[in-house]
């Protein structure tokens, strides 16, 4: 006998998960703008939305190949940041409770958005209904709309005179924005951009981003009581 | 196969490996409290490094430029609340604004 109230739910966090498809796939249009204009050709910046299909590291990639580095620098990056989708599915596994070919699936759109909405619910079934109708709207429009960005950016020409490279910094300005929660992650994200402007003249483009990893090591390995509360309670939101 | 097309390719596995592996292991695992602290300070030192070397760097100089602007439009957005196309677009419709300007 259905529940009404599980029902209700499953209805709320399928308008939620649409919703935020749409607004999340809409901004596909810049990556594929930026991918072809970083150099990338149409296929390979369309390659990138459909099998890496992870906002961050997709940018990451394309932003490392603009500053000159080498592919496998950027690919680096990307799989640095991709490590936190890897949090996010330790999550979700105990509330989706999928296995085989099904858990196989749904890999592929574990992602910001769709763990998000699926760890804000309050069963399994409303769980697999909000991480499947996020994920899945915002696969098909994020490939979309990348591949109207990349056709577009071919369109427009050169990328400076449309202002593209800025584009590229603002767009990870935008990732890193609602990360920086406390004073602690703040310092970790000024520490970070200046070790890299440090290494910009000294290393190879595509270094000093990975270097930049190092500080987050650093800082984890930091003692200080209220970050690590504000850490902790951070991980215990994704659960 | 050019090396940019094994770069993603590698890229591709990769991210799906992260993604599947979380969904794959015991939640024991990763659950100690280090490896937590790095995996959600890890995203946060890499965008912002991503952000200076995207807007400072030219080469292996390091200068203020268009860009600059462009990023400081974008904080005022976020600011105000803004989506990310719109943060993204007004950085963008800067820097290309101050360069048609400046000539």
């Amino acid at each position: 006998m259905p529940d009404p109230t599980v029902s209700e739910e499953r209805r709320a966090v399928t308008r939620q998960g649409l919703a935020i498809g749409v607004a999340t796939g809409l901004y596909g249009t810049s990556f594929g703008a930026v991918g072809v204009a970083s150099g990338l050709s149409v296929a390979q910046t369309c390659a990138l939305s459909f099998l890496v299909f992870t906002g961050a590291s997709q940018f990451a990639f394309v932003g490392v190949l603009v500053a000159g580095g080498s592919p496998w620098s950027g690919a680096a990056t990307g799989l640095m940041l991709g490590a936190r989708n890897t949090l996010y599915g330790l999550g979700l596994a105990p509330r989706l409770q999928w296995r085989g070919w099904r858990r196989a699936g749904a890999a592929q759109v574990v992602i910001d958005e769709s763990s998000a909405v699926a760890t804000a619910t309050s069963s399994t079934s409303a769980a697999r209904v909000g991480f499947l109708v996020t994920g899945i709207s915002v696969f098909v429009l994020w490939n979309a709309m990348t591949l109207v960005g990349a056709l577009l950016g071919t369109a427009l020409g050169d990328p400076r005179t449309y202002g593209l490279d800025a584009a590229v910094g603002a767009a990870f300005l935008a990732l890193l924005w609602p990360r920086l929660t406390d004073r602690r992650t703040v310092a970790v994200a000024v520490a970070a951009a200046l070790l890299a402007l440090v290494l910009v003249p000294l290393t190879p483009a595509g270094v000093p981003v990975l270097a930049a990893a190092s500080v987050a090591l650093v800082a984890a390995l930091l003692p200080a009581p209220s970050g690590a509360a504000g850490a902790a309670g951070t991980a215990e939101d994704v659960r | 196969m050019s090396a940019t097309w094994a770069a993603i390719l590698v890229l591709a596995a990769g991210s799906y490996a992260l993604k599947l592996a979380g969904l794959s292991l015991p939640a024991g695992v990763l659950e100690r409290p280090l490896v937590r602290r790095v995996a959600l300070a890890l995203p946060v030192a890499l965008l912002a490094a991503l952000v200076a070397v995207q807007v400072a760097a030219d080469g292996a100089r390091v200068t203020v430029d268009a860009r600059a602007a462009g990023l400081g439009v974008a904080v005022l957005l976020l600011l105000a609340r803004a989506n990310f196309l719109v943060v993204v677009v007004g950085g963008a419709v800067t820097a290309a604004l101050l360069r048609w300007w400046v000539g």
